[in-house]
């Protein structure tokens, strides 16, 4: 079985963001990037589910600027076999980026699809949904625990939902989406950087995936969010319950 | 855009129109263009409050909306439950109700199928969810199927095609316009959508309810999952996501014995418990708990911290609460910053002085 990880390259979520003067965006020149964490997670499973000899090749996939390949060198050091770049220079809504993810596992014809379950960028949590009801499989999104059943072709997940855990059952092929609980990552050692370099990196576009890349959603204007009103320090918990009580009200 | 948009939507009614019964004339164009449907999420035999608020949202789409809402389930519960939806807000116009075994649990797939069905016969404009892990497990798959993009976590809507929702963990707010066709779908943050008291209004309003027709439902992909089991943890505290106060306790708790200490605070106050990823991680409470970017994102009117340093993620889940009070021994915290009242202290020492001196409150 092959699984196919989507990764993809944000600000680094350590990072205090910038919005620009102009309203136009958040200013991520000169600022560090790095690998998604929920697609650190993604790829991480991916690849313990090789270790286990369930998986036999973990491919990794970027959608975007050239610098993706630094993220793909990246999954690629942590164990991944090989890498698929495609190549788009403007911002793509999640809709493309599952259409694309759709045309590659048509053609690589993966038993699983990994994705975080959120870009830190964007924050939309749509992506594996939508590859999912593109390809009509089943999904399986915020997992906590997956337990594949290779003779039944069957993947068995816990997934994190409000109030509690669901766990769920899904026959393969699948898509299913990390959430921060399910693994933690490896960290990628210097003999796997080094040979991470020598690892195929295919590279596309979505002209090649006859994928027509526009959007449906125009970005108007990217704001600050409104500043909170500087608070007062209080030395006692006298002074704060009466704070509480007679200044804000809320006791 | 929008009027070209605004454009194209009419049109497409209209062809619509012309090849099914005319509509009454006394309904405007503008109520035509303008109907939404409610993915409504419901719980022995009431509909949740995330759900009403999503309602209340859909009201600030424009003039003459007509709200629908969709229940799915099975049973006795699916009838109390969508006789609750019927009269939850006084702007639900009609409550669509799919019964059957195949929507016993809340899967995405029968439920993607039933929304998109639904979709097609009743054109809506807007298809609308809470921000709750049901709404996201579902609605951007009914989008693929839609082929549209949705839109995630809303917090403004400044009209029938332009929102306002936070990127970048809360640290930005983004205006998009949406320019694609109808529907338009989107994911509401339920937070930022309150739900007022009913009004004096003597006698509540009842909107009609329908059965969804299923007889020619598809089943091809709707098998290919199916529910296991939930584990759930039984509170007597209130609701996170709506509680009036939450308390939260981070890793200098130390311990689960430790954590207690924050959980009998909050039965004091009737508030709920919030934690911090490290609490969770550490294992001193269940996963559910966590507040943050990847947790829930509560806005109570009183949030108490206690042993939280404030990282970024963890202040994208609670920063829009009312009140803010953060007790920590580190003067530098980054919490403080967003702090109405700090207190710079050992939380061994200031919970249990304020476990006395606080006023018992009742349970809400």
């Amino acid at each position: 079985m092959k699984i196919l990880v989507a990764v993809k390259r944000v600000v680094d979520y350590a990072v205090k963001i910038r919005v620009k003067p102009d309203k136009t965006g958040v200013d991520t020149q000169n600022v560090k990037m790095s690998m998604n964490p929920f697609c650190e997670i993604a790829l991480e499973e991916a690849l313990r589910i090789k270790e286990a000899g369930i998986a036999g090749e973990v491919v990794a996939v970027s959608i975007g600027p050239a610098q993706c390949v630094d993220t793909l060198r990246t999954g690629l050091a942590m164990g991944a076999d090989r890498a698929i770049h495609v190549e788009a220079n403007r911002d793509l809504v999640p809709l493309t980026i599952a259409k694309i993810m759709k045309k590659l596992a048509e053609i690589e014809n993966p038993g699983l699809v990994f994705l975080g379950k959120q870009a830190i960028d964007d924050d939309c949590n749509q992506t594996g949904q939508m590859v999912a009801g593109l390809l009509g499989w089943p999904q399986a999104t915020f997992a906590s625990k997956v337990v594949l059943d290779k003779g039944k072709q069957m993947a068995t997940v816990d997934r994190e939902v409000d109030g509690g855990l669901e766990t769920i059952s899904v026959d393969l092929p699948a898509v299913i989406t990390t959430d921060l609980r399910l693994n933690q990552p490896r960290y990628a050692t210097l003999p796997n950087i080094m040979k991470a370099k020598s690892k195929p990196i295919k590279k596309m576009t979505p002209q090649d995936l006859e994928v027509d890349v526009k959007s449906d959603v125009e970005m108007v204007e990217v704001t600050e969010p409104p500043k909170r009103k500087a608070g007062v320090m209080v030395s006692s918990v006298d002074e704060l319950i009466d704070k509480l009580k007679n200044e804000a009200h809320v006791l | 855009m929008t009027r070209a948009f605004l454009l194209r939507t009419l049109t497409k009614k209209k062809q619509f129109h012309v090849s099914t019964a005319p509509q009454p004339h006394s309904i405007s164009n503008l109520s035509r263009f303008l109907s939404t449907l409610v993915l409504a999420e419901h719980e022995g035999g009431s509909v949740k409050p995330p759900t009403v608020a999503a309602v209340v949202a859909a009201n600030a789409f424009g003039e003459g909306n007509s709200v629908s809402l969709l229940l799915a389930g099975s049973g006795s519960s699916l009838q109390d439950a969508a006789s609750h939806a019927a009269s939850c807000h006084p702007s639900v116009s009609q409550v669509l109700v799919a019964d059957s075994d195949k929507f016993a649990y809340p899967l995405a797939e029968p439920w993607a199928k039933l929304v998109n069905l639904v979709q097609q016969r009743g054109e809506y404009s807007h298809i609308v969810a809470a921000s709750s892990s049901f709404g996201k497990n579902i609605l951007p798959r009914v989008a693929a199927l839609l082929d549209v993009s949705p839109i995630t976590d809303v917090t403004r809507i400044l009209g029938s095609n332009l929102f306002v929702r936070p990127i970048y963990a809360g640290n930005a707010l983004c205006t998009v316009r949406y320019t694609g066709a109808s529907p338009c779908l989107l994911t509401i943050r339920s937070t930022s959508f309150p739900v007022t008291p009913a009004t004096t209004d003597s006698e509540p309003k009842k909107a009609p309810i329908s059965l969804v027709d299923l007889s020619n439902f598809e089943e091809d992909s709707i098998n290919k999952s199916r529910y296991v089991g939930h584990s759930t943890q039984d509170t007597e505290r209130p609701d996170l996501g709506s509680a009036r106060v939450v308390v939260t306790g981070g890793r200098a708790l130390k311990s689960a014995e430790n954590f207690k200490m924050i959980e009998q605070l909050a039965e004091k106050l009737g508030a709920a418990v919030g934690a911090t990823r490290a609490a969770v991680d550490a294992g001193f409470v269940p996963n559910d708990l966590q507040v943050g970017q990847t947790g829930k994102i509560v806005a109570p009117e009183l949030y108490m911290a206690f042993g939280v340093s404030g990282a970024i993620q963890h202040l994208a889940g609670m920063k829009d609460s009312k009140v803010i009070v953060a007790v920590n021994k580190d003067a530098d915290a980054p919490i403080f910053q967003v702090a109405d009242y700090g207190l710079v202290g050992d939380l061994f020492e200031v919970i249990p002085e304020l476990m006395e001196k606080l006023p018992q409150k009742k349970m809400n």
